[in-house]
């Protein structure tokens, strides 16, 4: 296989297994995080300002190693810098 | 396909001799929002007044100043005053630029990881100075020699990694919005789209907000009496019927 061909199999491989890899443990956290509220402010309504806030705070703590895993994807399908490497040797 | 107002180039200035400055459509978008912001309060403020009933525009300020006071003086519980000019600022102008997402042919600048880099960069220099002039170079140095010595570089990288994160968050969810709906465009044209732009509107909203409380406990943790304690501990705790009455 040619050097662009490999780069970009590789790549669409890797990006699909980033994505789904990486939401599987950030989507288990969220829901354990939200149940646990949910659970916190059934017992003490008095408190669901406070608890929703830092649920809030907290799923965006969560969420970011999905979208670390979002952002790498994202670049290897649309800016690949390697792709970008081979296509300029190959063109200059 | 573009993931970033940054490669998009609206025009360029030109010097004889010297080169050419592009400008690109984060810089244009990240100035629309600010002359909006700007334009905005001075436009109610010129006409403010203390009847009892103050006019629509500024009844909206009014709530929106008293509800950022609030908010930082639950989240750090410390006066407000000193913060709400940085941390109201940066909340105004990502939020703003986030809800302006659905204006056609606007790309928002958060969208942009130069913008997000230099909001976190604010933040970054924000928590020493704040720090600094509240308690004092000394006792402010000391933070990072707790609990030991020896956690002196793992002090240093959480404040490089948690900037780092607080970027890439904000670029992250807002990116991902716009990248998404242009993809399904592509696919299942008209409504499904509309629905994930709400969606976006959404979660433009909650990353303001998000971005906001988190510059508002990393400055509390600096600038907090008691060194090393967690900052949103002390949030968690805020509603406790002693500390309401104050």
């Amino acid at each position: 296989m040619t050097d662009i061909g490999m780069i970009g199999a590789v790549s669409i491989v890797v990006a699909g297994l980033t994505i789904a890899i990486g939401s599987i443990a950030p989507a288990l956290g969220e829901a354990r995080a939200a149940a646990q509220a949910l659970q916190a402010i059934a017992q003490q309504p008095d408190e669901a300002n406070t608890i929703t806030r830092t649920l809030f705070v907290s799923l965006a703590m969560i969420e970011s190693t999905a979208i670390y895993c979002f952002v790498v994807t994202m670049i290897l399908i649309f800016a690949n810098p390697f792709w970008e490497a081979v296509l300029k040797r190959a063109g200059g | 396909m573009r993931i970033s107002p940054d490669q998009f180039v609206v025009f360029e200035f030109s010097f004889e001799g010297v080169g050419t400055i592009p400008v690109n459509a984060t810089i244009v978008f990240t100035w629309v929002v600010m002359a909006l912001l700007v334009v905005g309060a001075k436009l109610v403020t010129m006409r403010i007044s203390s009847q009892l009933v103050p006019s629509g525009a500024q009844n909206f300020l009014e709530v929106l100043i008293e509800g950022l006071n609030n908010q930082i003086h639950e989240v750090s519980q410390q006066r407000s005053a000193p913060y709400l000019a940085f941390i109201g600022t940066l909340f105004l102008f990502i939020a703003t630029s986030n809800l302006l997402a659905i204006v056609p042919g606007f790309t928002p600048p958060t969208g942009s990881l130069s913008t997000t880099t230099a909001l976190a960069l604010c933040v970054l220099i924000a928590v020493p100075i704040f720090g600094i002039s509240r308690r004092g170079v000394l006792a402010y140095a000391r933070n990072y020699l707790r609990p030991t010595p020896l956690m002196l570089p793992f002090n240093i990288i959480s404040e490089i990694s948690r900037t780092i994160a607080l970027a890439i968050r904000l670029y992250g969810n807002v990116m991902s919005g716009t990248v998404v709906v242009a993809i399904l465009i592509g696919i299942v044209p008209f409504f499904f789209p509309i629905l994930l732009q709400l969606l976006g509107l959404l979660t433009g909203m909650i990353q303001a907000y998000i971005f906001a409380v988190l510059a508002t406990v990393y400055i509390a943790s600096a600038t907090a009496p008691r060194a090393g304690e967690n900052a949103t501990v002390g949030a968690a705790q805020s509603t406790s019927p002693g500390s309401r009455e104050e």
